[in-house]
């Protein structure tokens, strides 16, 4: 659409942003693994192993993805 | 470079805030009746609610060359209760007949109850009763998609509405098409962890393009940042867009789009 990039440009951009959110991604995890107890029945732990898998896709709109992930469902009949 | 932010609660913002806005570029900005933080007791405080949105903060905005316009509704969050909402709303033509007010708003969903959809049919023929622009919430974190659908549902049941005079606000990638396929406004709300940011706003602009996006900081009394939107000017310089792209962003878009009402004048 508008402006197109390069993408070895766009690496070089976010490369240390990105690195970062990885990190840090990867120490919130820790921290909730070392942390007493279990979140494998919480639901909202359900969706962050559905979106981690979104993250090694190929598709383009992981984003988009994620979102959806934490979306309630439309029902096309909610009106009474 | 000059911007209007045209959705930020300035209520909620200090007189500290609006010096830096306009040093910063800020010439105009929009701010639409919301949820204060708290539920408000009876009808008179929404009444001194929008008292403060058409007579004092347009004062405190010119002391510092901002223009200020407003937007007046009832915000789904105090919704629920109907007939309450019903006393609010009797109170909006008055305010909409205002030298600064540009319509209805924000209105919309928050937990998609019966009763906030109740509220909200009254509100959009209220507004297409008297041809008036508006502006639409969309709810927070996992009832945003649903919301979002339910809304256009709603507006494409009425043959009255003209997308071309509605934003729908708060979107982001899994609602943005949804707005613009059906030819509305898609408002992008520049808010730390739970809406879009600086970058992810210059990700959509690549790919759905510039035209109908509005960005805004929605800055309020929550974690915000009322130079949100000279911070996407910002971005989109570091990723190369020229300044044509930019400039319709944050200035022909909001001037557009709110241009459309005949208080708004577009600042010199």
């Amino acid at each position: 659409m508008s402006m197109p990039s390069n993408a070895v440009e766009t690496l070089n951009r976010d490369w240390l942003p990105l690195r970062a959110a990885l990190i840090d991604l990867a120490a919130t995890l820790d921290r909730i693994d070392r942390a007493e107890g279990s979140v494998d029945e919480d639901a909202r732990w359900a969706q962050i192993q559905q979106s981690l898998a979104v993250l090694s896709a190929p598709e383009a709109n992981r984003a988009e993805q994620i979102q959806l992930i934490f979306s309630l469902p439309y029902e096309p009949n909610w009106r009474p | 470079m000059d911007f209007i932010d045209p959705h930020i609660h300035i209520a909620s913002r200090t007189t500290d805030d609006l010096a830096v806005m306009a040093k910063m570029g800020c010439r105009a900005v929009a701010e639409p009746a919301f949820w204060m933080g708290y539920d408000r007791s009876g009808v008179n405080s929404f009444h001194d609610y929008f008292r403060q949105l058409t007579e004092w903060e347009p004062r405190r905005c010119a002391n510092f060359g901002i223009d200020h316009y407003s937007w007046m509704g009832i915000n789904a969050k105090e919704a629920e209760d109907v007939g309450f909402s019903r006393e609010v709303i009797a109170e909006l033509p008055s305010f909409l007949d205002r030298p600064t007010v540009l319509g209805i708003g924000e209105i919309g969903l928050h937990k998609c109850t019966r009763n906030e959809v109740a509220t909200l049919e009254l509100l959009i023929d209220l507004a297409l009763s008297r041809g008036e622009m508006m502006v639409f919430h969309t709810p927070h974190l996992e009832d945003k998609y649903k919301g979002t659908r339910m809304i256009l549902d709603l507006l494409r049941g009425d043959r009255r509405v003209d997308p071309a005079r509605v934003c729908i606000d708060h979107c982001e990638e899994h609602t943005i098409r949804l707005a613009l396929e059906e030819g509305y406004w898609a408002g992008v709300t520049l808010y730390p962890v739970t809406k879009a940011n600086p970058r992810r706003l210059v990700d959509l602009v690549e790919m759905v393009g510039p035209d109908r996006l509005l960005a805004n900081s929605s800055a309020d009394w929550g974690p915000s940042d009322p130079l949100a939107v000279p911070e996407v000017v910002a971005s989109m310089r570091r990723r190369g867009h020229p300044f044509s792209t930019i400039h319709q962003l944050v200035w022909d878009n909001p001037v557009a789009f709110l241009g459309q009402s005949a208080h708004f004048h577009a600042p010199i």
